[in-house]
């Protein structure tokens, strides 16, 4: 395993699926009466993040918990960072107060790598969303859920059709999922309107679809995406009638799926835009799920990273 | 690497344990058995086989130390393994340890804080097909297969039937 988590594209299918079967393996243990383990006592993670988030924060937070480790969160709205302080001196000063770990969300694209490789901390680094680029625990957590529902334990995910729904072009969820899931042999169609696929997403390993309804039922797992209104400029689509009625899984929809299909949301949810309550809270919906295995996923990433002789001050990827 | 323990020499020790295990505990009625992987798991289920074929069955269980070991930051981490306890639990019984080479201790150390998370055990002793000695903590074995002197150079190697395809414990240079 890596010293960092950066990318779904520094990870082989074995990586990814020695992660999965760790997390596996922790469900097990944590399933009983087993709630915390020692396995990080005295080591320090450190929270940095430069977004909002709630779930991916609290889940990592819970996760580093679980394994006995201190937890430093650090958010930037009202820290020094809007006093004008840089990511490297930030990063520095964390790792002064002994941080081994930090786990960074930042709003530019290729953040948590430079925080990995330009030798300004000798910390392991794990990216928790940088700006459109990629969430891989998010792609992880959503492969383990898609896994454990297909009974696909200790195998891979081929055979399994996986729809992404909503805006690709904004999403780093959609991204990382993309390439995690077919690397791991799923085939993916991801669906959105022409105006909001990313350029270049031919040179992705998906089908491009523009037709929900055409592909809604063939699909084993439909995995929409949050219409994040903070990247828009409001010019993307005409209404978010309009969107909802064309990209939206509302109960009309339901109809179509497949028996024994799933219905997965990274959260949070806009209810009554790209999923109505109708959908989010039926029997096929995993939502919930998706988040109880982001703590295991992350306890597996955080177990597999922080273990093993620690390389101080290397800050270079192997 | 010369041979110290043949198959029937394992044998003999390990069904010498479950005598022992049964003498001292008055029975079997009260015992549990957990092993610790990979190879302890083996050898917890043959001395179970032995108690049954000499008194009566136990329960056999696994244990998973992986997390609680005390050099998770100098060594690549291990893959987990699942625990499972013995059906009855382990709760106010006799549970005997089971692994194969009792060396530093610190294995032992990590496995006696699992069990605390699990429960409460009335006792929990300890076996081990071989003694190796050299102790970094103050822990010992109640039943040993085999007390093997070795220094620190030599390496001692146990491979059994079920995981390796023989049986045999040897010793050799590093």
């Amino acid at each position: 395993m890596n010293r960092h988590l950066l990318s779904v594209e520094d990870l082989t299918s074995d990586d990814a699926l020695h992660i999965l079967d760790t997390a596996h393996e922790l469900s097990r243990i944590t399933d009983g009466a087993i709630r915390k383990l020692p396995t990080l006592r005295g080591r320090t993670v450190v929270n940095l993040f430069f977004e909002d988030s709630t779930r991916t924060r609290l889940s990592f937070e819970a996760a580093a918990k679980r394994l006995s480790a201190d937890v430093i969160s650090f958010s930037a709205k009202g820290s020094s960072v809007s006093k004008g302080e840089s990511l490297k001196d930030t990063a520095q000063t964390l790792e002064a107060m002994g941080a081994e770990l930090i786990i960074i969300r930042h709003g530019s694209s290729g953040a948590a790598a430079r925080l990995a490789n330009s030798g300004w901390v000798g910390a392991h680094v794990i990216n928790a969303g940088d700006g459109t680029h990629e969430h891989p625990t998010q792609a992880l957590l959503d492969a383990y859920t898609i896994r454990s529902h297909f009974d696909k334990r200790g195998g891979n995910l081929s055979g399994i059709h996986v729809g992404i729904v909503g805006d690709i072009l904004h999403s780093r969820v959609a991204r990382s999922n993309a390439l995690l899931l077919t690397k791991l042999g799923a085939s993916v169609t991801v669906v959105a309107p022409p105006t909001l696929m990313p350029i270049g997403v031919e040179s992705w390993p998906v089908n491009v679809s523009f037709n929900f309804d055409e592909v809604l039922p063939q699909l084993d797992a439909v995995m929409m995406l949050r219409i994040q209104s903070e990247r828009m400029d409001e010019s993307y689509f005409p209404s978010e009638r309009e969107y909802s009625r064309m990209y939206g899984l509302g109960s009309n929809r339901m109809k179509l799926l497949k028996s024994g299909s799933i219905i997965m949301h990274p959260g949070p949810m806009n209810r009554g835009l790209e999923i109505a309550s109708a959908a989010a809270d039926d029997d096929k919906s995993v939502i919930l799920e998706q988040v109880q295995n982001g703590v295991l996923v992350r306890m597996a990433v955080l177990y597999l990273t922080m273990g093993g002789p620690q390389l101080i001050s290397e800050g270079v990827t192997p | 690497m010369s041979l110290v323990l043949d198959q029937n020499e394992i044998a003999r020790s390990l069904r010498r344990i479950a005598h022992e295990i049964i003498e001292r505990n008055r029975g079997t009625e009260n015992v549990v058995l957990m092993g610790i992987p990979t190879r302890g798991v083996t050898l917890a289920s043959r001395i179970a086989d032995f108690l049954a074929s000499i008194g009566s069955p136990v329960s056999v269980g696994t244990l998973d130390i992986t997390m609680y070991r005390d050099d998770i930051a100098l060594r690549p981490p291990k893959a987990l393994v699942p625990t499972e306890l013995p059906v009855e639990g382990i709760q106010s019984r006799d549970l005997v340890l089971v692994d194969d080479v009792l060396f530093s201790g610190r294995t032992i150390r990590a496995a006696l804080d699992a069990i605390g998370e699990l429960g409460r055990p009335s006792t929990v002793q300890l076996a081990v097909l071989v003694d190796r000695g050299h102790r970094e903590l103050p822990i010992r074995a109640d039943y040993v297969g085999k007390n093997i002197p070795t220094n620190f150079r030599e390496t001692v190697r146990v491979q059994l039937l079920e995981v390796d395809g023989l049986d045999a414990v040897e010793v050799g240079e590093r």
